[in-house]
């Protein structure tokens, strides 16, 4: 039972950094806990891959400790870590069955032989491999192949850890349902720690307990996917998670009241002191902005998108772009219609980061 | 069905390549058949043979038979012995060769000089460098008190030609499994890493299968030319000390020029390029019937 502890970790891969915009990795406290899976969400480039390989080993960090429960690893080479990573691309060995390339990992460890023919069968069982066991790892389909390097990450039982790194990128989108939720199953099964990167939304919040959402080599923020739906802390999160992405505006604050466009806009929350000076922005997702027939914002439509399961208007707002949500009952909306915003639901960012307001 | 037009015309594009090929190729190999199945007693009259020619050569009890038997015994333990020491010193090279930074430049080109130098000049830099008089390498063994001479020692000859071909040809190894090596992904790499394998099981199980296809190329090559070599061991040794280096190429040479004995020598030069062609084509289609086996 081993949390990893990261200890103000940052990472520059070019020469001796100096100042903050040197590190590809911006320093980064946090603690992964066992038994849970995280997901690290973020556009490419944004040092998810970066974070993963400090965590394996892979890649020595600039700055900072890396604890797996008590100890410190962070100078340990990958093989002395207990830790499993999948990659992105397959990587099979290509000589071997699949039943050794599972094996693999437990044989260069030393562990006797029914050992681990009982966990390949048990891992083989779990990801439908069973019957390919005595084949040729080579001749088979990039699936298979990539199931046989999730296998070889999940068959060592005493790991703190496994990673993956992006790793249903090669498969068909229907299998890829498949296999994510046969990974959640596996991690139930298995209570393991589980980090899984992504930049795909939909598969970061289906697959994990938590999801921490980077940019530009920062964590910006890191909570359960309710919590980033609801309470984005950046504005980044706002706009990465969900689609589309939030409403910002900007707005001149009052107390509880917000000055948005020339418009009066109530809040759910005060903001008595804000710092003056900085760019201030109010956050709505579209999810809580609805066009409606009774009172509201006079807004231009501008275009009105038919996802099916909902309609979505995009509309301006003197001049402001903003994406509402049509109901249901709304038949057809003409060049103009009021806007609804939810107080409750509306959010204030200064200089992007979300300011938490006082209860009214 | 899909009614494919038929079209005779694409065969006026074949016609130059043909009519090269059969100016190239097909008239001089013809040439050779021509005088492999004829006898001449000179004055340019010559008459039908059989396969007398071929009877003899492949006989061991003939005198030309024998001396054939010799050759070929000869040419195949020395591209024997290239191949057992060039395959696996290459790799070696390569895997220590550096993988990125400043000193990959020069070092593949320090590596491949020797391949650029031509065939006589090798074969005249390293006469020189052997002699005992004034040669460094020749002059240090025997000043070492070595019994080492290149005209009249036959194992002084056989590994100093074994060992010229390894300086001249291991460099096509080497940036051959280079090439190979360098195509494998880093993730490979990094997984074996993550699977705590030895670096014996990440040449074995990693680098080795994926170098098969560059090495099957590699061992094609260097047997053909090896099997095939004349300029240097005729620059060196002359095939000498008696005939301790002649090989096929420096025999065949010997027939056909030196005794102008061309029934013999046409029989000789066919059966030896059959001999190149069915080792290479067996060996090839060995090596990827393998492969394909296996995937099952």
């Amino acid at each position: 039972m081993t949390s990893i502890t990261l200890d103000h970790i940052a990472h520059a891969y070019y020469g001796k950094p100096r100042e903050d915009s040197d590190y590809q990795l911006k320093p980064l406290n946090h603690v992964w806990e066992h038994g849970l899976a995280y997901a690290l969400l973020g556009p490419s480039g944004c040092g998810k891959t970066t974070l993963l390989n400090i965590i394996s080993g892979l890649v020595i960090p600039s700055v900072g400790r890396l604890l797996f429960g008590e100890r410190d690893v962070t100078h340990l080479p990958t093989e002395q870590r207990n830790i499993a990573q999948v990659f992105q691309f397959p990587v099979i060995y290509d000589t071997m069955t699949v039943a050794e390339n599972l094996a693999f990992p437990l044989k260069n460890r030393r562990l006797p032989k029914p050992v681990i023919e009982k966990r390949v069968a048990e891992i083989a069982e779990m990801l439908d491999l069973t019957a390919d066991l005595g084949r040729r790892a080579r001749g088979l389909t990039a699936d298979a192949k990539q199931k046989i390097s999730l296998g070889r990450g999940l068959v060592r039982s005493d790991v703190s850890a496994v990673l993956f790194d992006e790793p249903l990128t090669v498969i068909d989108p229907a299998l890829k349902w498949e296999l994510r939720s046969k990974l959640k199953r596996v991690h139930r099964a298995l209570d393991l720690l589980m980090i899984y990167v992504t930049h795909d939304q939909i598969e970061a919040l289906t697959f994990a307990d938590k999801v921490v959402v980077m940019n530009d080599g920062r964590a910006v923020q890191i909570g359960t996917p309710a919590e980033l739906f609801y309470r984005p802390e950046h504005t980044f999160v706002g706009y990465f998670i969900g689609s589309p992405g939030m409403n910002f505006l900007p707005a001149e604050v009052e107390g509880a009241r917000a000055r948005v466009a020339g418009f009066d806009l109530a809040l759910g929350a005060a903001y008595p002191d804000l710092p003056k000076g900085r760019s201030v922005q109010v956050g709505v997702r579209p999810e809580f902005v609805s066009a409606t027939a009774g009172p509201g914002l006079p807004a231009q439509v501008r275009r009105v998108a038919d996802l099916g399961r909902k309609r979505l208007a995009y509309v301006s707002l003197a001049g402001h772009p903003l994406v509402a949500t049509l109901p249901n009952e709304m038949e057809s909306v003409g060049d103009s219609v009021n806007v609804a915003i939810d107080a409750v639901n509306t959010h204030v960012y200064v200089d992007d980061i979300r300011v938490a307001g006082r209860a009214p | 069905m899909i009614a494919k037009p038929i079209n005779n015309r694409a065969w006026f594009f074949v016609l130059p390549v043909l009519g090269f090929v059969l100016f190239s190729s097909i008239v001089p190999t013809m040439t050779v058949v021509n005088y492999s199945v004829q006898d001449t007693m000179g004055a340019n009259n010559f008459f039908w043979n059989g396969d007398q020619w071929f009877r003899d050569l492949l006989n061991p009890t003939t005198a030309i038979g024998q001396r054939f038997n010799d050759a070929l015994f000869r040419t195949l333990a020395f591209s024997l012995t290239c191949l057992l020491v060039e395959i696996p010193l290459g790799i070696a090279v390569a895997l220590c060769a550096p993988r990125k930074g400043w000193a990959v430049g020069p070092a593949l080109v320090v590596v491949a000089l020797p391949m650029l130098i031509p065939w006589n000049v090798v074969g005249t830099i390293w006469q020189i460098f052997t002699r005992e008089d004034i040669g460094l390498f020749g002059a240090a063994l025997t000043g070492l008190g070595l019994p080492y001479n290149v005209t009249q020692e036959a194992i002084s000859a056989w590994t100093t030609i074994v060992v010229m071909d390894v300086w001249h040809w291991t460099p096509l190894v080497v940036l051959l499994s280079y090439a190979g090596l360098r195509a494998i992904p880093d993730a490979y790499y990094q997984a074996a890493r993550i699977d705590g394998a030895s670096r014996w099981a990440v040449f074995s199980k990693i680098e080795l299968p994926k170098l098969q296809k560059v090495l099957v190329i590699a061992v094609l090559l260097r047997f053909m030319q090896t099997f095939m070599i004349y300029t240097e061991p005729f620059v060196v040794t002359g095939g000498g000390p008696g005939s301790a280096t002649t090989f096929l190429s420096i025999d065949l040479d010997k027939i056909a020029l030196g005794q102008v004995d061309l029934g013999n020598a046409a029989a000789m030069s066919l059966v030896y390029y059959l001999i190149t062609l069915t080792v290479c084509y067996v060996f090839f289609t060995i090596m990827t019937q393998l492969e394909r086996r296996r995937d099952v």
